[in-house]
């Protein structure tokens, strides 16, 4: 049933919430520390055993690829409800903090992602496929 | 029409689907007829959702965007962090986790040079701009990070609420930078594999920002960078106020 792998996925996203407090509240920070991390570790683990042992078939799958597929909409709902105009009103000190760690930051992704070796890109895929 | 209203005010998320449905469509209609398909339709949907998010804002005076009109608070609900969440760890379904361990001493590197390098890039700013005291530097270092470490470590130590104020905006600029910047930036940075991910959730932070940036650029990439993002808030908050504080005010000398 696809409820099961909705079930599967919340799940794992509250018990990686609860780690993720508590760690939080281990370090004395007002944070949720890597909570949904997490959960996409216990998600991908606990779904490959399942699958291996036969109890996690296609339709318990479909619950969480359809959530999958609600990931770009979710965040276009999201960037609707961001806060743009206090991030434009900023002023330059904002502007120039902002902008200035975005771009330092940018300029080493190839320097780590070579360390132990470049990979591969990934094969293009159709964005028909893919919506 | 009021009654039109009330049906769509009491069933906000369903109105929800309905406009991001309404915006996916006009997006991808525009990428394919407009850029040609070169910018992605997930880009344009994105940078649409930003500015109706900075329309809702100017017109409501409030800080939730669109959301904040009755009418589309809807919104809120369904871009808000907890169904965000529940659809980031979806994505990491069918994810080799050998992928992950083998790209795990850059995810772990890039948080923590992602980290320090906003602080220093944040603080410098703040120098330049005259403020001068190791506090207001460390506030807007942190603001650098991302627009939870600022206020976090703001009223840790103690800053202005201007300072505050500004260590927002700049997190907030960061996380719009990075949602529009990502698919401009990825084929020059080399952003097209896990492990190029993994580097860029650790190196840029916010979840928001890396969440609708790699969304924008290619959804496969997706659970890799929201795999260390979501670890650098939580850092953030944790070495601001303590171990990069103390730096700062060693440099400053007090």
């Amino acid at each position: 049933m696809i409820i099961y792998g909705v079930a599967v996925l919340a799940g794992c996203l509250l018990a990686g919430m609860v780690v993720g407090d508590a760690l939080g509240a281990l370090l004395n920070v007002e944070s949720n520390v890597g909570g949904v991390g997490f959960a996409m570790l216990l998600l991908i683990v606990l779904t490959d055993r399942m699958r291996r042992s036969g109890h996690f078939p296609q339709h318990s799958a479909e619950g969480v690829l359809f959530w999958s597929a609600m990931y770009i909409p979710i965040v276009v709902a999201m960037a609707s409800t961001q806060n743009v105009v206090s991030a434009v009103k900023g002023g330059p000190v904002a502007l120039l903090a902002g902008v200035g760690a975005t771009v330092v930051c940018w300029a080493l992704v190839p320097v780590l992602a070579r360390i132990g070796g470049a990979e591969a890109p990934l094969p293009p895929v159709d964005e028909a496929e893919e919506v | 029409m009021e009654l039109i209203a009330n049906v769509l005010i009491k069933n906000g998320l369903l109105f929800a689907f309905l406009i991001v449905g309404a915006v996916m469509w006009l997006s991808y209609y525009a990428s394919h007829h407009l850029t040609r398909g070169r910018l992605h339709g997930s880009a344009v949907a994105i940078i649409v959702g930003l500015l109706l998010a900075y329309i809702g804002g100017h017109f409501t005076g409030g800080s939730k965007g669109l959301s904040d009109v009755p009418l589309f608070a809807g919104l809120g609900v369904m871009g808000g962090a907890m169904l965000r969440d529940f659809a980031i760890v979806s994505t990491a379904y069918g994810v080799d986790l050998g992928e992950i361990r083998r790209s795990g001493l850059v995810g772990v590197l890039s948080l923590a040079l992602g980290i320090f390098l906003s602080f220093i890039v944040g603080a410098a700013v703040a120098l330049m701009f005259g403020y001068s005291d190791a506090v207001s530097m460390t506030t807007l270092g942190a603001g650098a990070a991302t627009y939870i470490v600022g206020p976090v470590t703001g009223s840790a130590l103690g800053a202005s609420s201007e300072v505050i104020a500004l260590s927002v905006a700049a997190g907030l600029i960061k996380s719009v930078l990075v949602m529009v910047g990502t698919p401009f930036i990825a084929p020059l940075i080399g952003l097209n594999n896990p492990k190029a991910a993994m580097a860029y959730g650790g190196l840029m932070g916010t979840t928001s920002g890396v969440a609708g940036g790699l969304a924008a650029t290619d959804k496969r990439l997706v659970p890799y960078g929201a795999m260390t993002a979501t670890f650098y808030t939580g850092l953030g908050c944790l070495l601001g106020p303590s171990l990069i504080y103390f730096l700062i005010r060693g440099v400053m000398g007090g």
